[in-house]
């Protein structure tokens, strides 16, 4: 694989969180992510449905649902610059520009009455002058970048006109032109055929090695995590309970619930059996535990693990787990 | 091995005509959904059909659930024809064959508790009184891994994998023969998935019900099915026993899709046929065989002659130029 990438750290997250304040209590979706992502690396970040890692990029991008949702503590250092003290209008300049964003649809992604072109163009100019012919340039030059054929042909063309691996080509290159220098991609290939998929992917890590930009991968899948990216933070109910370099959580997890997760995957070789499975639910977000939130169906489970929740213990070169059973006694 | 299986699908077609206007309609041309497929299950076991976005799969399970009529071909159930069925044998028919289907938070409804949902079938076919309907949806309960008195309950209470569970009781309580599992996890995350195959194989053991298996996800067929067919541009492209094809993938596009797999552990990735292009349109399918367009190994006969699916080893068969052996 790829070695790790060493360069310096481009977005810092410390200590975010992002609630939903509503009539019947206070749910606690995003509560205490800290994670960072260097020049050119690709973070995954796992978890299952309702853990907190859209609504942590949702943070990121300072883009939360109007009304409930607020962040209301924590730091989002991107090169260096904490943009959650940036004013609605100094955030529209460096969305785009400096992180962008891709989404699991493109057809909700896409605006159905504006053909490519039209959204292409109003994703190039951004408030500048610019001749139309000159425009037009840039956007077929844009959809050569992601590999779409006859590019001059297509920019005429309604999204309904195209496949969902060609429109979710037509998100990326809208969320590229600005030349931004994080990507987040939100399950970008969740929609897409396998065979699709993994043209994507590749196109991603393509762009990926031209650009320099750091990408963090938004995914439920392991495959997706073990094919695009060097380092994985797994979340669970608000909160990321292990983070390293992917070989060695593949390897070696240490957070039980990491381990769990990875056992409970159908695999394509060796014995097929029962699979693992992982008892019981995920606590409520509106109701957390003070202890850890797996101890509820963790089957390593100690008196202290009810009581406080876990340290981050270092077990390896940039590999942190969240568990009292790690930190030993 | 018994002689007649569960059910046979022979020659099945299904064409769709792709009309304009309303009044005078033309018709533009046809959509080969479904072009000629032929395939067995047995009792007890597991077909798993795989493919991709528009290949038939989906077509060819309505077809079997009795929802749609094939233009062409049949599809028996225990050596009877199903489509024309009528009355009481249609009754008959739809009390064996059940679904579940991909998206629990649309299949059942949400103005009925589950209990009635699932008592549903029971109400329909007249099977006992109201106690007896009770008792047996309890006791359907408990067999999916939930409590009786969740029976009263609607499905917003439920989580995703709760609700997949009572379709699966919904489904099971017109005691099927089979049961047409419409890609059954991929909506749910992965440790609720690997709970609810666990569950499907126990029901298959305990009520020896015959699964057909709609799902993209290989590494999932692997584990539930025991014979697999892959279809392409609604052609079966390759079909065998789920061993057998894991040992020794023959068809170039089964090779491609295998390759596709994203292998969870980095580094371990094996040669790699990633395909160019997409799907072409089914309303104008490639001439020989459809696959050609992306197939890394077209021949020049490949794009005049359509492939006849033949065994490469028994019980293995592929549709492809390269194993003729001329």
């Amino acid at each position: 694989m790829t070695p790790a990438p060493s360069g310096e750290t481009i977005l810092e997250v410390r200590d975010l969180h992002t609630h939903f304040f509503l009539r019947r209590g206070v749910v606690r979706a995003v509560d205490g992510v800290s994670f960072s992502l260097r020049r050119g690396e690709v973070l995954g970040l796992v978890g299952e449905s309702g853990c907190g890692k859209s609504l942590t990029a949702l943070s990121l991008m300072r883009l939360l649902p109007k009304g409930s949702a607020r962040t209301i503590k924590g730091e989002v250092l991107l090169d260096g610059d904490n943009i959650l003290d940036r004013t609605p209008d100094e955030m529209r300049a460096i969305r785009g520009r400096r992180i962008s964003m891709v989404l699991q649809d493109p057809q909700t992604s896409l605006n159905p009455v504006f053909t490519i072109g039209e959204q292409l163009r109003e994703a190039i100019v951004r408030g500048y002058r610019r001749a139309r012919s000159e425009v037009m340039k840039l956007a077929a030059a844009a959809l050569r970048r992601v590999e779409i054929a006859a590019p001059e042909q297509r920019l005429g063309q309604y999204p309904h006109q195209m496949s969902g691996g060609m429109k979710q080509r037509v998100v990326g290159a809208i969320a590229i032109s600005g030349a931004p220098g994080v990507l987040i991609a939100d399950e970008p290939t969740t929609a897409l055929d396998v065979t699709i998929q993994l043209q994507y992917l590749k196109l991603l890590k393509r762009l990926q090695a031209d650009t320099g930009m750091a990408i963090l991968f938004i995914t439920h899948d392991f495959g997706v995590v073990g094919r695009m990216c060097d380092r994985v933070a797994v979340m669970y109910a608000g909160r990321i309970v292990e983070c390293g370099p992917v070989q060695q959580i593949f390897e070696a997890p240490q957070h039980p619930y990491t381990r769990a997760l990875i056992a409970s995957v159908p695999k394509m070789t060796g014995p097929i059996g029962r699979l693992t499975t992982i008892e019981g639910q995920p606590p409520s977000l509106m109701d957390l535990p003070k202890g850890c939130r797996f101890a509820s169906r963790c089957p390593q489970v100690e008196a202290r693990c009810l009581d406080a929740y876990p340290v981050t213990v270092r077990v390896g070169d940039q590999h942190t787990v969240d568990c009292w059973k790690v930190a030993g006694s | 091995m018994t002689a007649e299986p569960l059910l046979r699908v022979e020659g099945v077609r299904k064409h769709f005509a792709l009309t304009k206007g309303i009044l005078f309609s033309r018709t533009l041309g046809h959509i080969k959904a479904v072009d000629d497929i032929s395939f067995e299950i047995r009792a007890g076991e597991t077909l798993g059909l795989v493919g991709e976005s528009g290949c038939g799969k989906t077509t060819t399970s309505r077809m079997i659930l009795n929802l749609e009529e094939p233009t062409e071909g049949r599809i028996l159930l225990e050596g009877t024809p199903i489509h024309g069925l009528q009355g009481a044998a249609l009754a008959a028919y739809r009390a064996k064959v059940q679904a579940v289907f991909q998206d629990p938070w649309s299949s059942l409804n949400p103005r009925m508790t589950v209990g009635r949902s699932i008592a549903e079938a029971l109400i329909v076919n007249r099977s006992g009184d109201r106690a007896q309907i009770e008792a047996r949806v309890h006791e359907l309960l408990q067999q999916v891994g939930l409590r009786p008195d969740q029976a009263q309950h609607y499905p917003h209470e439920f989580s995703g994998g709760q609700r997949q569970r009572v379709a699966l009781a919904a489904a099971l309580a017109s005691h099927p023969r089979l049961i047409v599992l419409d890609e059954p996890v991929s909506a749910l995350d992965v440790s609720i998935r690997a709970q609810m195959m666990n569950l499907l194989k126990d029901i298959q053991t305990q009520h020896d019900v015959a699964y057909l298996l709609v799902a993209h996800d290989l590494a999932t067929v692997r584990h539930m099915a025991d014979h697999v067919v892959v279809m392409y541009l609604g052609k079966v492209v390759e079909q065998a026993p789920t061993v057998a094809l894991f040992e020794d993938v023959r068809h170039p596009y089964t090779r491609a899709l295998f390759s596709a797999v994203l292998v969870a552990w980095p580094g371990r990735q094996q040669e790699e046929s990633v395909l160019a292009g997409e799907v072409p349109s089914p309303l104008a399918p490639p001439s020989g065989c459809r696959f050609h367009t992306r197939c890394p190994h077209a021949m020049p006969r490949c794009s005049r002659e359509e492939p006849m699916l033949r065994d490469v080893t028994p019980g293995h068969a592929v549709a492809c130029h390269l194993f003729d052996g001329g």
